[in-house]
């Protein structure tokens, strides 16, 4: 064909051909508000400027940042984005569930401090101390090694057996990273300490490749940033060619990929391996940056994050598994305990107020939700002061024109006693009420279940920050999965028999 | 007579699954630029004959040859690389692929690019991609509109039934082929489409010269292009010449319809 394409919106659907349904996907996309806008955006704009921008971001992120905080934000992102992109290769691309993805990163990260650090393996020998430039070559290949040797007796294996076989891989790398420490067995006596025990391995050199010594954090943020594009360049390439269309064909139909003249085994096991490999990376450069590794950096909890980053970023999409990790990440530090309340109330608020503003049409519904809140709550707070003036002496968490806004417009009392447990339990019953219902009804319950959500905030969840991080993370999930499952940047699959 | 030896030949070949005979001792041979038709009621044995000859099965007894050389016990991908391609009766397409990646898909087999070229980007390796894809265009092409153009970048699952019959044949020949083994190829076609089919099965031996063996029920399609057609029943060759001879048989008659129409023998 001398490929003069066709634009199907120009000319029309064609009756009784397969044109409209080609293009309803497309129509749904465009109709998708401010995620189906923002795709159509990201499609238009090559991958190339997308690169620029996130090198020029994250270039500048050290200048904007103190130390503290571009290790919190910057350096941990880089490395979950790492982890991400190589768990989207086994299971984005190749739709191979593993769950064993945390022991390579946990494998990577041992191999490089056994072999870079001053631990002793026993009394005499002590202190390995070989240069970055051949430890982390050896860890990635020893990790993609591993990863190999994992997939062999498990590649025929899909689905949950393959899935119940890598978690096990994953239990018994922890268990033998913490009890490792005084090994007999395999020709090895008089207890040789492999792994440091329950206490890792500390004092881990940094990466040292010839002139390059990194020990600041900046120094490490960079020289995650530069791995995480090279490693991205090679997914690029590789996602783009016959092994990566390869992969996909597997997911897709591993049957037929088999018979249109693709050996599934051996792609199964190359997916393996390059996604371990990557792990592998991360982990050694998580052992130089800490200086140290520990078991617990390698525990489920590790996996079940690098999962949700791929889900929630959409799972074989690039750029969406990055943002995945950028997201999570975030927000998981947003809402770390340490983060003064204050900001942490002016976000929750205003992540309410703009749901609320973006999604309530029309715009009467939007004021007849907002006027009501304001007008239940000031109502409640009367009645609550006039029964008993104590019950509106207390504090708004927030300071200045907010905190007092809150203490005239809504409920806080000095001493709540019991109310805020029964007033969350009542907030989860509103909560589940208003996604069973439509039309008025919801919109006659959200002022109620606003309100109760005020009241629940500044009298109990504030109070709480470790397990309010978790309920609201998971909030975020469920309305993420909810509002798009594909994920932020995934494209939606199908199923049809 | 044709002195040169078939190039698809199976000898005595038997597949049971358990107690279940379902080929029995079958001889088949097809020769080069041959169509020829496999009939036979439903659970005679015809997909499970093609998924032993692809490799899916391996076959309990007997001997299958390629061009002279035996394939039995290679993996299914390696028997495709030989050159024997296949669509299915119940259709596997990738389903979340472009039209375009599920036919360069199927070119793996014999293009070479490993990862270590892929991510240097050799010259080579960007030649090779070139080269699928001007692959991928002309077997999509091979169909006329119906799977070029815009259609190239849009996901599998939007063709419609008859298009997606399209793209499994396209996704086979991409494979380069030499037999392609087409499974029901007309099933689910409206007579239009099941006309067309017959004409497009006639041009693939024609035009690209693939020997083919086709699965078929409608016997319309059967008449239009066999060179020879063999009939199944419960896993036993039971008449095999022209369309003519094999649909007066009495004992296709009477696997078809029953002992009614005429008397067991």
């Amino acid at each position: 064909m001398a490929g003069e394409r066709q634009n199907p919106r120009e000319t029309g659907p064609v009756i009784g051909v397969d044109e409209w349904v080609g293009r309803e996907q497309e129509l749904r996309e465009e109709r998708g508000g401010l995620f189906g806008r923002a795709r159509i955006l990201g499609e238009r704009i090559p991958p190339v400027v997308w690169l620029a921008v996130f090198l020029a971001v994250a270039a500048v992120l050290p200048l904007l940042m103190n130390t503290g905080d571009l290790n919190r934000y910057g350096l941990n992102t880089a490395i979950f984005a790492l982890l991400a992109l190589g768990l989207n290769v086994a299971v984005g691309w190749t739709g191979l569930l593993d769950l064993g993805y945390v022991a390579f990163f946990g494998f990577g990260a041992y191999t490089y401090a056994l072999l870079s650090s001053t631990h002793c393996f026993t009394e005499t020998t002590c202190g390995v101390h070989w240069p970055g430039w051949a430890t982390v070559p050896i860890a990635v290949a020893a990790t993609a090694l591993l990863g190999f040797l994992v997939a062999l007796p498990s590649r025929r294996l899909s689905g949950d057996y393959l899935a119940i076989v890598t978690l096990f891989f994953a239990q018994l790398f922890l268990t033998v990273a913490a009890n490792g420490d005084r090994v007999s067995a395999l020709g090895l006596t008089g207890g040789v300490n492999l792994t440091g025990g329950p206490n890792g391995v500390p004092n881990v050199d940094p990466i040292e490749i010839f002139f390059i010594r990194p020990t600041t954090v900046e120094a490490y943020y960079y020289f995650t940033i530069a791995a995480l594009v090279l490693v991205a360049a090679v997914l690029w390439f590789l996602i783009h060619s016959r092994t990566g269309r390869a992969w996909t064909s597997l997911r897709e139909d591993a049957l037929a990929a088999e018979l249109m003249g693709m050996p599934v085994n051996s792609l199964k096991l190359l997916a393996f391996s390059i996604g371990a490999a990557i792990a592998g990376l991360a982990g050694a450069i998580l052992a130089a940056e800490q200086t140290g590794v520990f078991p617990g950096n390698f525990d489920l909890s590790i996996l079940i994050t690098i999962y949700a980053m791929v889900i929630l970023g959409g799972a074989g999409s690039m750029p969406g598994v990055v943002l995945g990790a950028i997201v999570i990440t975030v927000v998981f530090e947003v809402l770390s305990p340490t983060t003064s309340t204050d900001k942490i109330s002016l976000l929750f608020y205003g992540v309410i107020l703009a749901a609320l503003v973006v999604k309530i049409r029309p715009l009467w519904r939007l004021a007849f939700v907002l006027g009501g809140t304001v007008a239940l709550g000031y109502a409640v707070h009367l009645v609550a002061h006039a029964v008993s003036p104590s019950s509106t002496r207390g504090e708004a968490v927030s300071g200045g024109f907010l905190g007092s806004v809150t203490e005239t417009l809504f409920v806080i009392p000095a001493d709540p006693g019991d109310w805020p447990k029964y007033a969350y339990v009542a907030l989860i019953v509103a909560l589940l009420a208003l996604t069973r219902l439509d039309g008025w009804r919801r919109t006659l319950l959200m002022p109620p279940t606003l309100v109760l959500t005020v009241f629940v905030w500044e009298n109990l969840l504030v109070l709480e920050p470790a397990v309010t991080r978790f309920i609201l993370f998971g909030a975020l999930l469920v309305v993420m999965m909810a509002v798009r499952p594909q994920g932020l940047l995934g494209k939606p699959r199908v199923e049809i028999v | 007579m044709e002195t040169r030896a078939p190039l698809l030949e199976l000898k005595g070949v038997s597949k049971a699954f358990g107690g279940l005979r379902v080929l029995d001792d079958l001889d088949l041979s097809v020769s080069e630029g041959e169509i020829v038709s496999v009939i036979g009621p439903n659970g005679a044995g015809k997909t499970t004959l093609f998924n032993v000859i692809t490799g899916v099965y391996p076959p309990d007894a007997g001997e299958i040859l390629l061009d002279e050389r035996s394939i039995v016990g290679l993996e299914p991908h390696e028997i495709t690389k030989r050159g024997l391609a296949r669509t299915f009766q119940t259709l596997r397409l990738f389903l979340n692929m472009t039209v375009k990646e599920n036919v360069m898909a199927a070119a793996y087999g014999h293009t070479s690019a490993g990862v270590l070229r892929t991510v240097l980007r050799t010259p080579g390796m960007r030649r090779e991609e070139r080269e699928i894809d001007g692959l991928a265009e002309e077997c999509l092409a091979f169909f006329g509109e119906r799977l070029v153009g815009y259609r190239f970048d849009q996901p599998a699952y939007s063709l419609s039934y008859a298009n997606r019959r399209r793209l499994e044949i396209a996704r086979a020949t991409a494979t380069k082929p030499r037999v392609l083994l087409l499974d029901e190829p007309a099933a689910g076609m409206n007579p239009v489409e099941t006309h067309e089919m017959t004409e497009l099965i006639g041009r693939l031996r024609v035009e690209a010269g693939y020997t083919i063996l086709v699965i078929e029920h409608d016997m319309h399609v059967v008449e239009g292009i066999s060179d020879r057609v063999v009939a199944l029943d419960h896993g036993v060759k039971i008449a095999e010449g022209t369309f003519d001879e094999v649909a007066t048989d009495a004992t296709v008659v009477e696997a078809y319809l029953g002992t009614a129409a005429t008397e067991r023998r």
